[in-house]
């Protein structure tokens, strides 16, 4: 016979699931990329790198200077204006991004990326 | 011509496949590898009957270039199609998800006794498909053959005859497919189209017509069949001492009993015929054969829906004539397809029958609740787990046997531990075949859905091949010289293949090596088994 | 010849992704428009297809019966895969669908010595789970890598998903972190391919349609890996762009964005368009497959079939018995009605 109940049980479910997004999101306001909380201008102008590539690369930046420093001992590093910076994420990236909340959190919430530099890191305590 | 090529020579082939394309590879024509079209004669019998199933009707052979086909052929074919993509849905689905994968290929005794790539089931499908999608998908219509798709041409038409007949609907790929995708159905569908262009088999509509007319295959007349029926029981009796009784189209039995007709009329089917008088007569079973009803076996479900509604649609109406309680229904294999997936949902429900119970042991049969039809060794296996038969299983001690799981049985029904528990009660040597050959995955005898006949010895030898060396196998490793069968198709089937692929071992219903076993009230010492030779002890 | 084609077919769709995207600079339209159609192409004709299969009945009840039946209760019943209820079916096909049950029983024939051998050939049968991982590896990589997706259409990300990003990362390989699921599928789709490459039967059975779907999938896999390891995109701008496709806000202005991203996506719209009517479809055919979903009960309970023809009818009884009376008389077998009644009967 024809079990048409169960096959449109079937694709609804279906639709459930695959237009899950669709669902999850109706009626919602619509999505802007959180505004991160740049350091005063007093405190800095510009980062190591270029901003852009900061966005690309800061993970893979921030994992060969674990690597330098930890592995080889090596804890300088030069910057894209020639300038020279202790490869350190508390002492010189958090130096100016002084809070993990605005800045680090921002982005990676709303991506869904936990990156593991806080399993040995400690956060800097949040100014209330 | 007799057919006399040696398994050295049979078996020089490999699995290569062509350069060429599939769909560049036209059908070839060679003796042993196709069956005779039907006879005009029974093709006229058989339309009249059906009132125009059978149309086209014409003197014809697969070597001729000219197949005489219809003027309209292309647009019979394309109706044909399209209504049964709207009747079956198993059809429109097998025809849209294969994804070709490739896991039936070598699941299929033909291919793999043959090595022709188009008997791999997907393929064989493919063989459909391509016109499936050239006729009826948009992608198709426009990509053409990028699609997998392709035109209609009289060669598809050729291509599909010879490799439709060259499909048991064994079911063995169907095991195998993530989706399911069932050949057996494919061909169904397949041989339906070849009919409304006048192309088929006499091996399966002679029988069908027989079944028709006379109530069986072999197209036994009642007063033959009575006939055949006594001269069985004065063999029991001289085999036993036992003046067995011999019920034919009586009213008012609780039990009716159809096997098919293949056992009644030839070696060794007539030796499990008598097994079933014996054991019947012995436990005092109040029942009834039918002449009317005398074919267990249904070669309707070779031809189409209606042809074996029609030749089905007898076994409720004599029982309905006779007024029985319930059926019994002896060893075949694809009666037992009908029978349990058909039967009821054509020509039921069977509200005037009552759920089968057992007169001997009271056990009810609620499996059987809807159709009112058990299989024998259900019916036998229950008379013996309540120790019912008086049995000497060392009358066959001179056996070692194994048990051929027939297709339909094992792959549309389940019934496989049953036949076991009743040849073990009979027999004291009982071995298994290698486990890949053998239950659900059990091959084909290669004869199956009416391909028995004797013009197509070569591919049943081919096809045979993975039955044969399983046998071969456990003859050299066991010395089994026994082969038993619940399945009359298997009777026919099975000896010349054994005799080729396992010489030596003989070919045996169950309800012969239970007759064999059974001690009978009144009984003399036998000396003899059912085929008159000397018991183990008696030589 | 056929998976030439493909790979072509495959390299074309993404020349068309970076002309149209990258230099004529369409980015709405590649980023917006095109995988909006190809998420209504691909509901709508998924359903279609589906109401399509639906509309027709399944007439008989035809399971593959997989192992014992259910009989006495002192034989022991293989429920899974002869099943007798509801319940049991139910169990079938989630094994089916979810562990691919069938394909794992795949064997192997093989053919040993020479033809000389005669019956003496040997023919074995070998367990075969290569198809059977390939598939799997290839179907449970899938389902991760697009349920991980689901991080750049929802927003806020429920924490499920966040659970899943920690397990598909848990090797810490890399920065950013090694998805697994992304290897795997890659390795999935490349293994199926190889397959198909490498064995001659399946080569021979092998379609463009076979071939182009495992080429897309591979691009749509590699394109998606070179953006998030090498050619490295804003991944906010992106979660922009996806949020508004999922939120259907076209307003959103596109900027910022490698061509990678544009590449992918189309490779993705064009999988998902072609989806409904292409083999891929077996995601919905499984369920509906007549010799799996239906259990093995037509002995015990009534079936009907729609298109069941009342005038299809047996040969009669009394057809049968006018033909052969006088034999059967003769014969001593009981009849009906006598030689001269039937005579009476004739006249009238």
């Amino acid at each position: 016979m024809y079990d048409g109940g169960k096959i449109i049980a079937g694709l609804i479910v279906f639709l459930g699931i695959v237009g899950f997004p669709f669902w999850y999101n109706a009626g919602s306001a619509g999505y802007k990329t959180p505004e991160l909380k740049l350091p005063p201008k007093s405190k800095a102008t510009e980062c190591i790198e270029a901003t852009e590539w900061m966005r690309a690369e800061h993970m893979q930046l921030l994992n060969t200077w674990r690597d330098s420093v930890v592995r080889e001992g090596n804890l300088e590093y030069t910057t894209a204006s020639g300038s020279h910076v202790e490869m350190s994420l508390q002492k010189s990236c958090m130096d100016c991004h002084d809070s993990k909340k605005d800045f680090c959190d921002k982005c990676h919430t709303a991506a869904a990326v936990e990156p593991y530099c806080w399993d040995c890191h400690i956060a800097p305590k949040e100014e209330k | 011509m007799a057919w006399n090529v040696k398994p050295e020579e049979l078996l020089q082939y490999d699995y290569k496949v062509p350069q060429k394309n599939w769909m560049d590879v036209p059908p070839e024509f060679k003796p042993g590898t196709w069956c005779y079209p039907a006879k005009p004669e029974i093709l006229e019998y058989l339309n009249k009957a059906t009132k125009g199933d059978f149309p086209h009707i014409r003197e014809w052979v697969p070597t001729d270039v000219d197949w005489k086909l219809p003027e309209d052929w292309r647009e019979r074919i394309k109706k044909g199609f399209r209504e049964r993509l709207d009747k079956y849905r198993s059809f429109k689905v097998f025809m849209d998800v294969c994804v070709r994968c490739g896991a039936c290929a070598d699941k299929c005794h033909f291919y793999i006794g043959g090595g022709d790539p188009k008997n791999m089931p997907v393929l064989r499908a493919e063989l459909l498909r391509s016109i499936y999608r050239g006729e009826f998908t948009l992608a198709g219509k426009i990509l053409g053959r990028l699609a997998g798709a392709r035109k209609l041409e009289e060669d598809v038409v050729k291509e599909w005859f010879l490799y439709f007949y060259q499909c048991t609907e064994c079911r063995r790929c169907s095991l195998f497919c993530p989706y399911g995708i069932d050949t057996a159905e494919i061909t169904m569908m397949a041989r339906e189209l070849l009919h409304l262009v006048g192309c088929n088999i006499n091996w399966i509509l002679e029988p069908a017509s027989n079944s028709n007319r006379t109530g069986n295959h072999m197209g036994i007349q009642p007063h033959a069949y009575y006939g055949m029926m006594e001269f069985m029981c004065d063999d029991i009796e001289e085999i036993t001492g036992v003046k067995v009784n011999c019920p034919v189209n009586e009213k008012g039995h609780e039990v009716l009993f159809i096997t098919p007709s293949g056992d009644i009329f030839a070696d060794p089917g007539t030796y499990t015929y008598m097994g079933y008088l014996m054991l019947f007569h012995e436990i005092g079973l109040d029942y009834t054969w039918s002449t009317y009803a005398s074919e267990g076996g249904n070669f309707g479900l070779f031809t189409s829906d209606r042809m074996m509604k029609k030749l089905n649609a007898k076994m409720y109406a004599e029982a309905k004539r006779l007024g029985v309680k319930y059926i019994i229904g002896g060893e075949c294999g694809h009666m037992w397809r009908v029978l349990n997936q058909y039967m009821d949902t054509m020509n039921g429900p069977a509200d005037f029958l009552e759920t089968p119970v057992s007169p001997i042991t009271g056990t009810r049969f609620e499996s059987a609740a809807g159709t009112s039809m058990i299989h024998i060794t259900e019916f036998t296996s229950d008379l013996m787990k309540h120790g019912k038969l008086k049995l000497d299983p060392s009358r066959n001690d001179d056996k070692i046997v194994t048990f051929h799981d027939s297709c339909n049985p094992a792959r549309a029904m389940g019934l496989l531990d049953e036949p076991r528990y009743v040849i073990q009660n009979v027999c004291n040597n009982f071995v298994e075949m290698p486990e890949d050959t053998i239950r659900e995955k059990t091959f084909c005898c290669a004869g199956g859905s009416g391909l028995n006949t004797d013009e197509f010895m070569e591919m049943r030898m081919r096809g045979g091949i993975g039955r044969g060396n399983a046998l071969r196998h456990v003859q050299q490793k066991n010395g089994v010289n026994t082969l038993a069968t619940i399945c009359a198709i298997d009777r026919a089937t099975l000896p010349p293949l054994a005799n080729y692929w396992a010489p030596g071992v003989e070919v045996y219903g169950v309800h012969e090596l239970v007759a064999n076993a059974l001690v009978m009230t009144g009984e003399k010492p036998r000396e003899v088994d059912l085929r008159q030779e000397p018991l183990p002890g008696m030589e | 010849m056929n998976a030439l084609y493909s790979l072509f077919a495959v390299f074309a769709l993404v020349v068309i992704a970076l002309v149209g995207a990258g230099a004529a600079g369409m980015e709405q339209l590649f980023g917006l428009y095109i995988p909006w159609l190809a998420i209504a192409v691909f509901l709508v004709g998924f359903v279609a297809k589906v109401i399509g299969w639906a509309k027709s009945p399944v007439p008989f009840r035809i399971p593959t019966t997989a192992g014992q039946m259910k009989s006495h209760d002192w034989i022991r019943h293989d429920k899974y895969d002869n099943p007798a209820t509801a319940g049991q079916t139910f169990v079938r096909m989630a094994l089916e669908v979810l562990l691919f049950r069938s394909l794992f029983r795949n064997l192997t024939a093989q053919r040993f010595g020479s033809a000389q051998d005669g019956v003496d050939v040997k023919i074995r049968y070998a367990s075969a789970k290569w198809l059977w991982l390939f598939a799997l590896i290839f179907h449970y990589s899938f389902l991760v890598v697009f349920i991980r997706h689901w991080r750049l259409f929802l927003d806020p990300v429920p924490s499920a998903l966040l659970a899943l990003e920690y397990a598909d990362t848990f090797l810490q390989i890399g920065a950013p972190a090694l998805y697994m699921s992304g290897a795997a599928l890659a390795l999935g789709v490349s293994l199926l391919l190889l397959r198909r490459f490498v064995v001659p039967q399946v080569r021979y059975i092998s379609q463009p349609a076979d071939y182009f779907p495992l080429f897309l999938i591979l691009g749509v896999a590699l394109s998606g890996i070179l953006m998030r390891y090498w050619a490295k995109t804003d991944i906010m701008a992106v979660k922009e762009v996806t949020m508004a496709l999922f939120s259907l806000n076209p307003a959103v202005h596109i900027e910022g964005i490698g061509v990678v991203f544009f590449v992918h996506v189309f490779l993705v719209s064009c999988l998902i368009a072609y989806l409904p009517f292409s083999k891929l479809m077996h995601m919905g055919g499984v369920f509906l497959s007549p010799t799996r979903n239906l259990p093995n009960d037509s002995r015990a309970r009534y079936h009907r079939n729609p298109w069941n023809d009342p005038n299809v009818k047996a040969h009669s009884y009394a057809a049968y018995e006018d033909e052969f009376r006088e034999k059967m008389i003769e014969a001593g077998l009981p009849v009906e009605k006598t030689l001269e009644e039937a005579a009476k009967t004739e006249a009238q």
